[in-house]
């Protein structure tokens, strides 16, 4: 009897589909980088008018396909609400995840998730029409307020209120599309998330002047790209590819004179480190000495990414603000490479 | 037997394959090991996915505040209340728009059935396109529609539509109604109420033994409805009116007081009801073709009057056509409810097997929980069902 229970678990061990399997070998297998992103955030990512995925989060995809396959089109985009996510990412569907999603300790411990380093500094803010005549959050007793479901911005939410001792009425809604009609109708009065997906919401309103966003911020919400526990060689693939970016930008080092810096060693050893010209620092996370120059080629270095995507030249117009490098009043600060 | 035939014995293959006895029962069992092999394995296979993951099966997250709000609920919720007590909530939420849909359906599925066979061309035609329209569109699309429409085409809460003098207002928020506060004296006006409940129960036995044994009839049906309105309402007026009513007043963002029937109620439970009351219409339509022409003219040669017939003839015959698909309405309605989660609603499915599972990431609990829920639901209603079915089944004697 325990011959064939052990038998059998055996048998279904082999069967049970996890992806417990080495990340990277199943990426360059399948010649495509599988990544998590939402269903459709303006700036963030969402399909433009040809069909192409555009945003914040599709370049850091492609930043790591570039990496890792060479070609920062290799990816094949997984939409996913907010509360699909993790389960597309855990269930191996998606290898990566880059949806806006806030880095916290039990989705880190509990979910199994090892976060990247955080790509954006946000934090929960509230969206108002101006003809309500409100300034603060403290005047919202007794509001209706549209939540997206499944968020921790549904928490902080409640807690807010909670803190404050005034009454909420929560509309709750599935996905950020769904809270624009909603909110515009009038069946709420706020709309409540991501200060960043405020601006984006608010941007693609027809008229975003009549709406304003609240000035109190009432969470941190470090946004961060995700992978699953358990594969470390993964996770510091694109845990080295984030900094990359954000090294690349405090080096100077764009989109455009990647190519000509990395053609030669110069006089900054940082610069040759990153871009392969020094040292062998690709092996060690399994790929070649050009991975860094592959993702900065693809979208850009952070600066370029975040002023082509949502800065203050975009329709969301978001100032750096925190997401500055440390060296300019921000708190982005990449760990060396060398 | 012959001397030449083979004395060697049938192998034990032989033996349970060649006859067909035996074989039968081997089948079975082969197919019952299969199908136990095949949900063990699944279910094998999850735990074992899940221990690899490192997260263990347990239902201790329960007990931990849920954290969220819930817009309505019916028993006492804020967001410390644990991830059990939102489910609880969940389920009343579910119970009360399938109830509610239920309730509806029927009534509105019993009309649509009856004015199908209406000889009047307008009625039996519109009737028709009704039903035709509403049951071969998905029933999402009608939540969806019904939400839509209450939300866009009603006014804004600064403009809500004043009903009544001041006591109840529409808006795209919903319907703001008073709601009673009873005071001490109102047992009274309950206690005539369950007495008069129990007054026609009796009268009704009063009235059957007496017409089986003089024939004469009583109007049963008009004196206990008479009893049951009327009593309360005597004692509601005697008592001096033990009800105080809380009427919605707009405060700041929106009406404060009273009682509210959300947009989200409100699209789901119509639609649901929409829905399911055109496959009822059907269903009774089906029951009432069933009945032979020959029993309604029976009836009438025997000297019964029209709606004597249609109640002691046609529809006790067509009850027993119409129930058994009815049940699996009311099911289908139960389990559509479902779909609450679309225009958030926050019935079971969006409670314990939503936000619940999203905050805690126990998806495997979260759905047991949630299936078994739904699979006890179903089964209470169709267990209803069947006793009623019973109840009205043929007696053959």
């Amino acid at each position: 009897m325990k011959k064939t229970l052990l038998a059998a678990t055996v048998a279904l061990t082999a069967m049970a589909t996890t992806a417990q399997a080495d990340t990277l070998e199943d990426v360059k297998a399948r010649g495509e980088l599988n990544c998590v992103v939402t269903t459709g955030l303006v700036g963030f990512a969402a399909p433009d008018a040809d069909g192409q995925w555009q945003g914040f989060d599709v370049d850091f995809c492609r930043a790591v396909a570039a990496a890792v396959l060479g070609d920062g089109s290799k990816v094949k985009f997984i939409p996913s609400t907010g509360k699909t996510r993790f389960t597309l990412l855990s269930s191996g569907e998606g290898d990566i995840l880059f949806r806006n999603t806030t880095e916290t300790m039990s989705r880190d411990a509990d979910l199994k998730l090892s976060f990247l380093p955080v790509n954006y500094y946000d934090g929960q803010g509230f969206m108002v029409p101006k003809a309500l005549g409100v300034s603060s959050a403290k005047d919202l007793d007794g509001a209706s307020i549209c939540i997206q479901t499944g968020t921790t911005t549904e928490l902080n939410l409640a807690d807010y209120f909670r803190t404050n001792g005034i009454s909420y009425e929560p509309v709750p809604i599935e996905t950020n599309e769904e809270a624009r009609p909603n909110y515009l109708a009038g069946r709420c009065d706020v709309y409540t998330t991501d200060a960043s997906g405020l601006a984006a919401t608010r941007a693609a309103f027809e008229n975003p002047d009549e709406h304003m966003v609240l000035p109190e911020i009432i969470s941190k919400e470090p946004l961060a790209g995700a992978v699953r526990h358990g594969d470390d060689l993964w996770f510091d693939i694109a845990k080295w590819t984030v900094l990359a970016l954000i090294a690349a930008e405090e080096m100077g080092i764009t989109s455009e004179n990647v190519e000509e810096m990395g053609a030669a060693a110069g006089d900054n050893p940082n610069v040759n480190r990153l871009l392969g010209l020094e040292g062998d620092f690709g092996a060690m996370i399994g790929l070649d000495k050009q991975w860094a120059m592959r993702a900065i080629a693809a979208g850009g270095n952070y600066g370029e990414i975040f002023d082509k995507n949502i800065g203050p030249e975009t329709a969301l117009g978001i100032e750096r603000g925190l997401n500055a490098q440390w060296s300019d009043g921000g708190i982005l600060y990449a760990a060396p490479i060398r | 037997m012959s001397a030449t035939a083979s004395t060697a014995q049938p192998s034990l293959f032989a033996k349970l394959w060649y006859d067909k006895n035996n074989r039968s029962i081997v089948v079975q069992i082969l197919a019952t090991i299969v199908l136990i092999w095949f949900f063990g394995s699944m279910v094998l296979n999850a735990v074992i996915n899940l221990e690899a993951q490192g997260r263990g099966f347990s239902f201790a997250f329960l007990e931990q505040p849920a954290s969220y709000d819930i817009n309505q609920h019916l028993i006492p919720y804020s967001s410390r209340s644990s991830h059990l007590q939102a489910m609880w909530v969940g389920i009343i939420n579910t119970l009360l728009v399938a109830v509610a849909g239920i309730i509806l359906s029927t009534i509105l599925g019993f009309t649509l059935g009856v004015l199908r066979l209406s000889k009047n061309w307008l009625v039996n035609k519109l009737a028709y396109v009704y039903i035709e329209y509403v049951r071969n569109v998905p029933v999402l699309l009608h939540i969806l529609l019904i939400h839509g429409i209450i939300v866009h085409s009603l006014p804004r809460t600064k403009e809500a539509w004043n009903l009544l003098s001041d006591t109840a207002f529409i808006s795209n928020r919903g319907l703001f109604m008073p709601s009673p506060e009873f005071l001490p004296m109102f047992k009274f006006v309950l206690a005539a109420f369950i007495g008069a409940i129990v007054f026609a129960w009796l009268f009704r036995r009063f009235a059957r033994s007496l017409q089986a044994r003089t024939g004469t009839q009583l109007p049963v049906f008009w004196v206990s409805v008479l009893a049951i309105i009327g009593l309360p309402v005597i004692a509601f007026i005697a008592t001096g009116h033990p009800i105080n009513w809380e009427y919605p007043t707009l405060k700041g963002f929106n009406f404060q007081g009273g009682a509210v029937i959300r947009p989200e109620f409100l699209a789901l439970w119509l639609a649901l009801s929409l829905y399911t009351a055109a496959f009822i219409a059907e269903n009774v339509r089906a029951g009432i073709l069933a009945i032979d022409h020959g029993q309604t003219e029976a009836s009438m040669a025997l000297g019964l009057p029209r709606n004597r017939t249609l109640n002691l003839v046609v529809i006790p015959q067509a009850l027993r056509v119409i129930v058994p698909p009815l049940s699996s309405q009311y099911l289908n309605l139960a389990k559509n409810s479902s779909l609450a989660i679309a225009i958030g609603y926050m019935d079971v499915t969006a409670t314990i097997g939503g936000i619940s599972l999203n905050q805690t990431g126990r998806a495997m609990e979260c759905m047991i929980l949630v299936m078994a829920i739904y699979l006890i639901i179903s089964l209470t209603i169709s267990g209803i069902m069947n006793y009623y079915n019973k109840r009205i089944a043929l007696v053959e004697r």
